[in-house]
C-alpha cells in the first residue's frame, strides 16, 4: 500500500493529463495558480500546448476557440476570474463548447482573502452567465476524489459539450495529504459525439446531397454542407460535431441560431434551441450524480456537506458512531445539476437535515427546494432543515458539526 | 496497392455563398467583403483549412456569408478565440473580423496577439462609429466629430490602430480604404504571412457617420492627410507565427514523463496512537513551511497518515507563515488544528498568530521556542531551545528546520533517521546544508 504525500493541484493536473487534457490558458490567480504552473509545464511534454494570457478574459476566450479545434481545453481561476469568465462562460454554453473550469474558491466579496478557503461561488457558478442555463458542477472531497473527479468533468464536458466546473478551494488546491496510490481511480472519459471524419460522398440523390451524420439524402444541406450542426432531434440529445480543420464546415456562434448555425429570431427555432441546451443537461442528471451516502437507518440526523468541508463532516460523524450516537452523512460530489434522487434517498427517514458550508448558506437553498416540493408533493412534514455555515476565513470544525447534531 | 487516382477539383470562382449581404446602401462591408473573396478565390484555399473569427457589430453578421468554418464570437473577443484556434491547430488560416468598437474594447487582446506574433490575419473594419448600436464615437472617431454620443464634436482623439500593432512588434501592417484596389492583394498577402497580420481599413457608414459628418470618399481620404497618417504597408518584418514557434520549441520536451508518481516506502515505526497535532510558527521566508513538508514526508516513511495546513498572508516574504500538520495512524479527515500537542514558535510574526493555540494548550503539550519567547503566556510546558548553543550557523532560514528537528527529537514520534532521509531525498540540493542542521539539534534538546 505505497503512499505519496502531494496536494490538490497536483492531483487535478494529473486528472486532467490523464483525461487527455491537451490545451490550458490561464491567468495567475491565488489560490489557482499552482494548477497553471503545472499545466505550463506539463502540457509540451505530451504535445499539448499551455499559455499565460494576458487576462482572464482571454484565457477562457483562447480555450473556447481551442475547443472547436477538437482539443480538450482546461482554465482554473478563483471567484475573482470567475467574473471575468461570466460572459464566455455563456458563450461555451451556446457554442455547446466542452470545457473544464477549474475554480479554486476563496473568501470574498471582491479580492476578499485571497489565501482564505471559502465556499461561496456555489450558486455564483450555477448562475454566473446570463440567461440562466444549466451547467456541471463537480467538488473533490479529498486529494486522491480532485483526480478522479477531473477525470469525470473531462468526460462530462465532452460527452455533454458543455462547460463543467470542478469547485475546490484554497485548502483542497495546497493543503499536503498523504494519499494511497490506490485511491487513484481513473474515471472513464468519452468523447464528444463526431461527424464521421472523412470527405463526406459529393455525390446527391435525385439533386439532393447527403447528409454525412445520417447518410440520408437532406434537402436541407446548403451547397457547403455536408451536416447540420445544430438539429437537435430529439431535442435532448447532444449533436455530432466536427472541429475546425476537420473534412466538415462547421459554423459556431453566439447568437440564438438555427439548425445551420446562422442567426435566427423565428421563435420555433429559438425555443428548439433554448430547450436543448436546457434538457441536454436537466434530462441526464442521474447520470452526473456523484456522491457518498453514508446513512445509518437508527440516525435521526444527516449531515449534507460538500468539498472541504465535507472532511470535517466524515470526522464529525465517524466521532459521534464512536459516542455511540448514530448519525448519517452525504458527501455530494456533484453539485449542479442538483444529484435531486441521491439527496432525497439519504434525506428519507431524517427528522433533521444539516447543510454545512463555507458561506452564509447557499447550497441549503436548493435542499429546502428540494425537501419541501418533495414533502408537499407526499403530503407529510418535511424534516427540520439547518444550515451550519462559516464565512470568517476558518473551516467549520468537527466540534461545530458535534454541536449541532447533539443540540 | 493501386493508386488512387488524383481528383482534380474545379477551381472555385467564389468563397460566398448565395445569401445576400444585408448591410445598409453603400456600406463599406460589402465592398470589403467583397475584397475579401476575391482573396480567397485568388489563393483557392481550402475552406475546411479555413476559419472566419467574426468580432460583434454589423461586421460580426459576416462571417454567414462564406463557405469557410465561422466563428461568431463576443464583443472584443474574436482575438482571444482566434488565438485558441490557431495555437491548437498551427496550420489552419485563421481570419478575424473585427470593428472599430471591437478594436477598442479588445485592445489588449489586439496588442498581445501582435506582440506574440500570432499568425492571424485581422481585417479592421473601421467605420469610425458603433453601426449597430446607432452611432456612438469609437476608439478611431475623429476629433471634433459628431455622434450619438459627441452631439457637440468629439473631445477625444483617434486611436492610431497600426502604429499600435506595429510599435508592439506586428510583423504585416497595412492601413487602406475600401476603395483601394490593390486590396485582394494585400489581403491575400497577409493571409499567407506567417507572423501577425492587421490591416486597418477605413470605410463609410452610411446609416450614420456619412450623414452625421457630410464624410464621403473625399473626406475619408482626406483625414488620411490632416491626421498626419501614412497608408499603404507600413511594416512587413520576417517573423515566425508564434503558434509554429510554441511548437518548435517544445521539441526536446516531447515523451517526457508527466508528474510521476513519487511513491514513498514506509521504511520506519512510529510510537503516535491518535491523531497527534504539531504547529510551526515563524515568519514568512524563513522556509517554514519547508521544515513542515520534510516532517510530513518523514511521517509517511514512517507509516503514518499527515496533513499540513498553511497560513500566510498574500505577500511573500513578509509577515507570519503558520504551518498545521497532523500526525496519524488513521486516515485525516479535518486538517484543521485548534490545540496543538506541540507548537514550535521561531518569530514575533509566529507568536502574533500564535494567541489561539497558546490559550488552548494545556500542560500535557509542549511549546518548543527561542530564548526571546521564554516568558510567553501559556499552561504548556516550555521547552527553551538556544540557537547559540547548536554548535552550527544558525540563520533566518535553517531555524525552522532546527526546531523542528529538536521538537521531533523531544517528540520521538518516529525515528530521526526519517527527517534525514526526507532531507537527502526530497530536498537533495540543500541536504548539505540541512543534515548538520538537523544532526544540531540533539546537542539543543539534551542541553535543554
Amino acid at each position: 500500500m505505497a503512499k505519496e504525500y502531494i496536494d490538490g493541484a497536483t492531483a487535478i493536473a494529473r486528472g486532467a493529463l490523464a483525461a487527455g487534457c491537451d490545451f490550458f490558458a490561464g491567468y495567475p490567480i491565488t489560490p489557482a495558480t499552482p494548477i497553471l504552473l503545472h499545466m505550463l509545464n506539463e502540457l509540451p511534454k505530451v504535445g499539448g500546448v499551455g499559455i499565460e494570457a494576458e487576462d482572464e478574459i482571454s484565457a477562457i476566450g483562447m480555450c473556447i476557440g481551442a475547443a472547436m479545434t477538437g482539443v480538450r481545453p482546461m482554465t482554473a481561476t478563483s471567484g475573482p476570474g470567475i467574473s471575468l469568465y461570466s460572459e464566455n462562460i455563456g458563450l461555451a454554453i451556446m457554442g455547446e463548447t466542452p470545457l473544464v473550469i477549474v475554480n479554486v474558491m476563496r473568501m470574498g466579496p471582491a479580492t476578499g482573502g485571497a489565501t482564505t478557503p471559502a465556499q461561496g461561488d456555489v450558486q455564483f457558478v450555477r448562475w454566473g452567465t446570463s440567461g440562466g442555463y444549466p451547467v456541471i458542477a463537480l467538488a473533490p472531497s479529498s486529494v486522491a476524489e480532485c483526480y478522479t473527479l477531473t477525470m469525470r468533468a473531462f468526460d462530462l464536458a465532452e460527452r455533454f459539450r458543455t462547460p463543467v466546473f470542478i469547485l475546490v478551494d484554497k485548502e483542497m488546491n495546497y493543503a499536503m495529504a498523504t494519499v494511497d496510490i490506490d485511491e487513484y481511480v481513473d474515471a472513464p472519459v468519452g468523447q464528444r459525439p463526431l461527424v464521421p471524419q472523412h470527405r463526406p460522398r459529393p455525390a446527391a440523390v435525385d439533386g439532393v446531397r447527403v447528409n454525412a451524420v445520417t447518410g440520408k439524402p437532406d434537402p436541407r444541406l446548403r451547397p457547403e454542407e455536408t451536416y447540420l450542426p445544430y438539429d437537435f432531434d430529439p431535442v435532448d440529445a447532444v449533436q455530432p460535431t466536427s472541429p475546425f480543420g476537420g473534412p466538415h464546415i462547421t459554423r459556431f456562434t453566439t447568437s440564438s441560431h438555427d439548425e445551420h448555425g446562422f442567426l435566427t429570431k423565428d421563435a420555433d427555432k429559438v425555443r428548439r434551441l433554448n430547450d436543448h441546451l436546457r434538457l441536454k443537461i436537466l434530462n441526464h442528471r442521474r447520470e452526473m450524480a456523484f456522491g457518498v451516502s453514508d446513512v445509518q437507518e437508527e440516525a435521526d440526523a444527516l449531515f449534507i456537506s460538500y468539498g472541504t468541508t465535507a472532511r470535517a463532516m466524515r470526522e464529525a460523524v465517524d466521532r459521534s458512531r464512536e459516542a455511540g450516537r448514530p448519525v448519517s452523512g452525504l458527501t455530494l460530489h456533484t453539485l449542479w445539476p442538483v444529484p435531486e434522487a441521491m439527496i432525497l434517498d439519504a434525506v428519507a427517514g431524517h427528522q433533521r437535515i444539516i447543510v454545512a458550508e463555507l458561506n452564509h448558506g447557499q447550497y441549503i437553498r436548493e435542499i429546502e427546494r428540494l425537501v419541501y416540493r418533495d414533502a408537499a408533493q407526499r403530503r407529510i412534514l418535511p424534516p427540520e432543515i439547518i444550515g451550519l455555515d462559516r464565512a470568517d476565513g476558518e473551516l467549520i470544525t468537527p466540534e461545530q458539526f458535534l454541536e449541532v447534531v447533539n443540540g | 496497392m493501386a493508386v488512387a487516382p488524383i481528383q482534380i477539383e474545379e477551381p472555385r470562382k467564389t468563397y460566398k455563398n448565395e445569401r445576400p449581404f444585408p448591410f445598409c446602401p453603400g456600406c463599406g462591408h460589402t465592398l470589403i467583403l467583397n475584397h475579401l473573396d476575391k482573396a480567397l478565390t485568388k489563393l483557392q484555399i481550402d475552406p475546411t483549412q479555413t476559419v472566419i473569427v467574426s468580432d460583434i457589430g454589423c461586421v460580426g453578421l459576416s462571417d454567414q456569408y462564406f463557405t469557410t468554418n465561422a466563428f461568431h464570437g463576443l464583443h472584443g473577443r474574436s482575438i482571444t478565440y482566434a488565438t485558441g484556434i490557431k495555437l491548437a491547430n498551427p496550420d489552419l488560416n485563421v481570419i478575424v473580423f473585427i470593428g472599430d468598437g471591437g478594436t477598442g474594447i479588445g485592445g489588449a487582446h489586439l496588442i498581445n496577439a501582435a506582440r506574440r506574433n500570432v499568425g492571424l490575419t485581422v481585417l479592421v473594419f473601421n467605420n469610425f462609429n458603433f453601426g449597430m448600436t446607432g452611432g456612438e464615437h469609437s476608439v478611431t472617431t475623429p476629433h471634433g466629430a459628431i455622434t450619438a454620443t459627441t452631439r457637440h464634436g468629439n473631445p477625444e482623439w483617434p486611436l492610431d490602430i497600426c502604429a499600435t500593432a506595429g510599435v508592439n512588434g506586428a510583423g504585416y501592417v497595412y492601413r487602406g480604404t475600401s476603395f483601394d484596389k490593390d486590396l485582394p492583394d494585400r489581403m491575400a498577402e497577409a493571409i499567407q504571412y506567417d507572423g501577425f497580420a492587421l490591416l486597418d481599413i477605413w470605410e463609410l457608414c452610411t446609416a450614420y457617420f456619412v450623414p452625421n459628418n457630410d464624410f464621403g470618399r473625399k473626406e475619408m481620404l482626406g483625414l488620411v492627410d490632416t491626421l498626419g497618417l501614412e497608408t499603404g504597408l507600413l511594416h512587413h518584418r520576417q517573423v515566425r507565427d508564434y503558434a509554429h514557434r510554441m511548437r518548435e520549441l517544445a521539441v526536446d520536451l516531447a515523451g517526457k514523463p508527466t508528474l510521476p508518481l513519487k511513491p514513498i516506502e514506509v521504511k520506519y515505526p512510529n510510537n503516535v496512537a491518535g491523531k497527534f497535532h504539531l504547529v510551526l510558527a515563524g515568519s514568512a521566508g524563513a522556509k517554514v513551511r519547508s521544515a513542515a513538508k520534510l516532517a510530513g514526508y518523514a511521517g509517511v516513511m514512517s507509516g503514518l497518515w499527515v496533513t499540513q495546513r498553511d497560513d500566510y498572508p498574500t505577500t511573500v516574504k513578509t509577515g507570519h507563515s503558520i504551518s498545521e500538520i497532523i500526525f496519524s495512524p488513521e486516515e485525516i479527515r479535518y486538517t484543521g488544528v485548534s490545540r496543538p500537542e506541540a507548537l514550535a514558535l521561531i518569530s514575533e510574526d509566529g507568536l502574533k498568530k500564535s494567541g489561539r493555540y497558546l490559550a488552548n494548550m494545556t500542560g500535557d503539550d509542549i511549546l518548543f521556542t527561542i530564548p526571546q519567547f521564554a516568558d510567553v503566556p501559556t499552561k504548556a510546558r516550555k521547552i527553551i531551545l538556544d540557537p547559540k548553543a547548536a554548535g552550527v550557523r544558525i540563520t533566518r532560514t535553517n531555524l525552522a528546520l532546527l526546531l523542528m528537528a529538536a521538537a521531533l527529537r523531544e517528540l520521538n514520534l518516529f525515528p530521526i533517521a526519517a527527517l534525514e532521509e526526507a532531507v537527502r531525498r526530497f530536498q537533495t540540493r540543500f541536504a548539505d546544508q540541512n543534515l548538520p542542521v538537523i544532526a544540531a539539534s540533539e546537542h539543543l534538546i539534551s542541553n535543554s
